[in-house]
This record gives structure tokens, sequence and C-alpha cells, in this order.
């Protein structure tokens, strides 16, 4: 599904350049969910940029559903967006402005599907995550989980192939988090592919496929067998700590 | 265009913050608030004008005698001279491009009451007039008739006056055809009375003249073969000034009067008035194109400056829509959508209050006139419609313009900096 061959990324602000992907080499196949972690700076947000096609790469190659990502038009750019991939955010990013319901029928918009299908479908969705009481909400008006789940429906009804979630938790709760974490193992049943960003051990250990970045490197490659083994380290870390 | 979430949008992005919103629309509402009544006002004032100087044959030229200012052919500077009736005759038969040549004589307008009715009198301007006067500058005839061939040939002693004439000298209801005045000693017969239509006003008010026939007024009063004014036009297709040239030369030649004499001969060009007046009005109508859309161009500056501030404030806003699928076009033309919206919604209601307000200046232009006002030298200040769409389309086309720019900044920053952007 996602194969990345040596990709390398710099940012330049002013004379400084920051190296921050230094030759990333990783394959996700179809419905794996995948987390990746890596402490501040060691370019998970990047990566995830990268995969988004919200930012572009400088060497390398980035296969998408087997296409060739590079240097896209905008134009180009937000249809692959839109069709292919789902997007769930730290902050949510809902359009505040609009209610729950007129949010998950968002990315339908820009598909041009008419307005009475796309909301009947985004009634649906938030049926599918129990949010329909809250379909005319407005965003100020729900909870934290509340609003990350209509995101996360957001995120679906487009039916995308990948979805990418940057620190889907960060802004939760423990025991909301593990709602939402719960939520997105269902989708992962579905077939869906799932990437998320996180630095919290207990939300990557729930993943199947842990990608651990070390100075834009891979330096941790920790598969489901071993997350057994990954937990006992991450309780080594904290004892360290 | 005529989608319900994008005027949603525009709607909701707009009341976010009312104030500033409304004084955004208020530059571009003031800028074409200004733009109507000023053109409507020069629009008032170029009718006004043309409206005074109403039917008078635009071809004309008018003159009179002064003294000669230069020596010529042994006659001494400064004597004193007077056209005669030769010269109608002469202009008549051997200038060709001269079309109507009226002459006339008057007397009045200094001070003592010159004319008696019974136990009233009053001063007013005499004058002695051919029929054809009337060619020149046409007045309506309210009552009765102007004067006419037979008056001159017979040298009647008939008058007819002018409207403030029979308010001064008559009872409102009181007929005054057939009824006599006596003017400097003579009885006249009344037998029309005129309303001036134009206020151009030779040898004093029109409305306090009294017309006798030319003919008439030489002989009742000496003035022998004087005559005072000669008005002529140039026949169609002449330039007035090119006749009136010519006309100039051959009195000059007639009466012994030095080529160079510019002072022997007064005259007044209604062409070169009628020019000058249109290119004051072209004037004027520049000018008030020019503020006008500097005013509205600062307004529309205004509008492009608030929709860079929307743009900024809404940063996050874009990167979602972008991350979800929104491509640049959808941004550039949501973002211009709002900004044309705004320009239309001020610019609309500027013009529709502008031109309420020139309909409100019109009626009570209107009722003043009704009343009698003559001193009215603005008229119908308006504004064509043609002007008006085209300054719709200005309002669309610099709204476009003023959310291009900040829709197109919008449109460069990379998603994922508006996504950071909090």
């Amino acid at each position: 599904m996602i194969t990345l061959k040596n990709i390398h990324k710099s940012y330049f602000t002013g004379s400084n350049s920051l190296h921050v992907l230094k030759g990333i080499d990783l394959e996700i196949n179809q419905g794996e969910f995948v987390s990746i972690m890596g402490s501040s700076g060691s370019g998970k947000s990047t990566l995830l940029n990268l995969l988004g096609i919200l930012d572009n790469y400088d060497k390398g190659e980035y296969h998408l559903d087997g296409k060739l990502i590079r240097n896209m038009s905008e134009r180009n750019a937000a249809k692959y967006r839109n069709e292919t991939l789902g997007f769930i955010f730290q902050s949510f990013n809902l359009i505040s402005f609009k209610n729950a319901m007129e949010n998950v029928a968002l990315p339908l918009y820009y598909q041009g599907v008419r307005r009475k299908k796309r909301n009947a479908m985004a009634l649906d969705y938030l049926d599918k995550l129990g949010l329909k009481p809250w379909a005319e909400h407005m965003p100020n008006e729900l909870s934290g989980g509340q609003k990350q789940r209509v995101a996360i429906a957001r995120a679906l009804i487009s039916q995308p192939k990948v979805i990418l979630a940057d620190e889907p938790t960060g802004a939760l709760d423990t025991q909301t988090s593990y709602e939402v974490m719960d939520i997105l193992k269902g989708i992962h049943k579905e077939g869906i592919t799932i990437i998320i960003v996180t630095h919290e051990h207990d939300i990557a250990a729930m993943t199947d496929k842990i990608i651990k970045l070390k100075d834009g490197n891979i330096g941790d490659l920790i598969i489901n067998g071993d997350l057994a083994s990954f937990k006992k380290n991450y309780a080594k870390e904290l004892q360290t700590l | 265009m005529f989608d319900i979430d994008r005027w949603k949008e525009i709607i909701s992005a707009l009341k976010k913050n009312r104030l500033r919103s409304f004084l955004t629309a208020f530059g571009v509402f003031w800028g074409i608030f200004m733009l109507i009544i000023m053109a409507g006002a020069g629009r008032g004032f170029e009718n006004g004008m043309f409206e005074g100087i109403g039917q008078v044959a635009q071809n004309s030229f008018f003159m009179w005698t002064n003294p000669t200012s230069e020596p010529y052919k042994g006659l001494r500077r400064g004597r004193r001279w007077s056209f005669d009736n030769e010269d109608v005759a002469f202009i008549k038969n051997h200038i060709p491009e001269a079309d109507i040549v009226s002459p006339r004589i008057f007397a009045g307008g200094g001070g003592g009451n010159n004319t008696i009715r019974d136990d009233r009198a009053a001063s007013f301007y005499i004058k002695g007039d051919y029929p054809e006067w009337n060619d020149i500058d046409p007045a309506e005839v309210l009552m009765g008739r102007w004067l006419n061939e037979v008056d001159i040939m017979q040298r009647r002693k008939v008058c007819v006056v002018g409207d403030q004439v029979i308010n001064e000298l008559f009872d409102p209801e009181e007929d005054p055809i057939g009824e006599y005045l006596k003017v400097n000693g003579v009885y006249y017969q009344v037998v029309g009375v005129v309303d001036p239509i134009s206020n151009i006003n030779m040898n004093g008010r029109s409305e306090e003249s009294i017309f006798i026939p030319f003919s008439t007024m030489q002989v009742a009063y000496n003035y022998g073969n004087d005559v005072h004014v000669l008005g002529v036009t140039a026949k169609p297709g002449y330039s007035a000034a090119m006749v009136e040239e010519k006309v100039i030369a051959a009195l000059k030649q007639r009466h012994k009067i030095a080529p160079t004499d510019v002072q022997a001969v007064a005259h007044i060009n209604l062409e070169k008035q009628f020019k000058q007046f249109s290119a004051l009005f072209d004037g004027i109508r520049i000018l008030t194109w020019i503020v006008g859309l500097g005013t509205l161009l600062a307004g529309v500056i205004g509008v492009s400056n608030i929709m860079l501030v929307i743009v900024r404030e809404r940063t996050q806003e874009i990167g979602v829509m972008r991350a979800i699928g929104a491509t640049p076009r959808k941004v550039i033309g949501q973002i211009m959508l709002e900004s044309v919206f705004l320009t239309a919604v001020a610019g609309y209601i500027g013009l529709v209050l502008g031109i309420l307000i020139l309909e409100g200046l019109n009626y009570v232009l209107e009722m003043a006139k009704a009343n009698g006002s003559t001193e009215i030298f603005i008229s119908n200040p308006s504004i064509d419609l043609t002007v008006a769409i085209a300054c719709l389309a200005v309002l669309v086309v610099s709204g476009a313009i003023a959310g291009y720019i900040p829709a197109k900044r919008a449109v460069r920053i990379k998603p994922i900096d508006a996504l950071r952007a909090e």
C-alpha cells in the first residue's frame, strides 16, 4: 500500500538547513495498523505529512497505492488526499461554523456529491460512531471525545484506503483515548490501513507495528509478536526516567 | 456559485466580525455613494445650465456698438456710432451665410417708472423687435400672439409683454389682451403675453420686458435709423464664429471703423459660449469620475485588506479544508466570492441610496419649480442606467481583484503550516 524508498527531507529556514529525514525505507501493507513513535524532532510529524501528501520530499520515492507520488500539482494532491486518505488531527480541526453532520459531509462536498446525499451519508457515519443525536450540534457544543469521533467520521466518509492520524489522542484523557483507539481498531478490522503518530507508549502498544524514529532514521521496528518485549522495554524506560 | 454551503460560509465569515465587515463595506458604500451623488449633481448643473439657455439658437451671435478705439480715415478715436437699417439689409443681401438677421432697439431699465396703466405704474425694459427675434431666442406665448410682419409694416402701436408685466399691472383674474399700456407717453394695445424659455436675457430680463414692433419704436421715440442690437444666426452648416467675423468686417467697413478696432463692435457668440460650457461640464464630469473612482479604490483596498486579515484568521480552517480535499481553485473561489459579495452588496446599497437621494432632490426641485422659483440653476440631477450598471460592474471586478490577492496568499500557505498555525 505504502512504499518509501530512501526518503530525504530537509527544512530550510533562512541560511540554516535542517536535515529531518535521512533516508527512510519503509513498507506498509494494506490493512496494517501502524504507529510511528519517536522523540520530538525525530521527524515523525514530517513523515506523516509526506505520507499525507501535505508536504514534498527532496529525494527518494514514495508509492501510494501503487502510484508514485512526487511533485504533484496542488490539484492532484487535493484529489488524492480526498479519495485515498483520511486525516485525523490532534486538535480535531473541525470547522467551527458547521454542525457535526456538515463537518462529516465536507469531504463529499469537495467530491461534488449532492447536499442531500452527502448529509444522509454523514448521518450514517455519525450513527456508526454513536453520535447521531449530536448531528445538529456545533463543534463547540461537543466534548473532546465527541469532537474526535466526528473527525473520525469525517475521515471515514470518503472511504479512504489509508487513515493518517496525528496524535489522535493527544488532547484527550486516558479513558477517552482508549475509546477512540477502540474505534480505530474497529475501522482497522474493516480492512483500512491506519497509521498513527503518537508519543504515548500505551497507545502505540495497541497497534500491530511500531516504527520508532530516531534522528531521521528508523531506529526500531517492533512487529506484532514482539510487542510483549516492547512493553517490557517500555517499562524499563519508565524506570530509568 | 449557488451553493448553500458556500453562502453559509460567506455569511458566517462576515458575521464573525460584524463591526469589521460593516466598516469595510462602508468604505465601498461611501465610494459608490459619492460617485453617484457627484455624477448626479454634475449632471444636474449641466441640465440646469442648458435648460437655462433653453431654445436659443446655438449658432447665433449678438452685436452692439461701442465708441471706436482707434482713429481711422481721418475720424477721431472715441467716436460714437450706431448700426442702422441699411446694415440689416446689407447683411441680408451680401452675406449669404447669415440666416436670420433681426435688429433691436431698447430703452428703459433705468429706474423711473416708464409704463403706466390707470393708477399703476412700473419700470420695464422696452424692446423694439422684429418677429424673427423669436426664432433666435424663443419665448413661449402664454396668451394672444407674438409680433408679426403686419405690425412692422403698419407701425402698429401694439405690444407683447413678459409675464412679470402682467403680474404688476393687472389683477390676477384680469384678461390683459386688448388692454392699453402707456409706455413713455405712447399708448400700446397688449396683443400677447410671453414667458421666456431661456434666461439669456439680452438687454434686461425678458419677463420684465415690453416688446413693441421695431418700426413703431424707431418712429415713436425718435431713434431715426438707429439699430442698437443685431441678432444673427448662421445658416445650417456654417460656423457662427466664421459668419460673425464676416459680418463684423462688413459693418466696420460700412461705418469707417479701423479693421483692427476690437472694441467698436461688441459681440457675444453663443456657439462659443456653448462650447465653453460643454468643455466646463466635460471637466466636471472627468473630475467627478476621478474623485469618485479614487474614493471607490480606497474602499476596495479596504476590502482587500480585510480579506487578508480574514485569510490569516482562517489559516487553520483553510488548511483543514485542503487536507480533506479542497482544491486550491475551490479555496480561491471561496475567498473571491466572499470579497465580491461584500463589495457588491455594499456597493449596491450605496448605488440605491445615492439614486434615492438624487430622486428626492429632484422631487424637491420640481416642487420648488412648480411653486414658481425661477432662480434654480440645477435641474433633473440623475444618473444614466448605463452609468449605474457600469458602476456595479466596476464593483464586482474590483471585489474580485480585492479578493484575489488574499486568496492567492491563502493557497500559497502549505496545508501543513496551516494546520500547525494555532
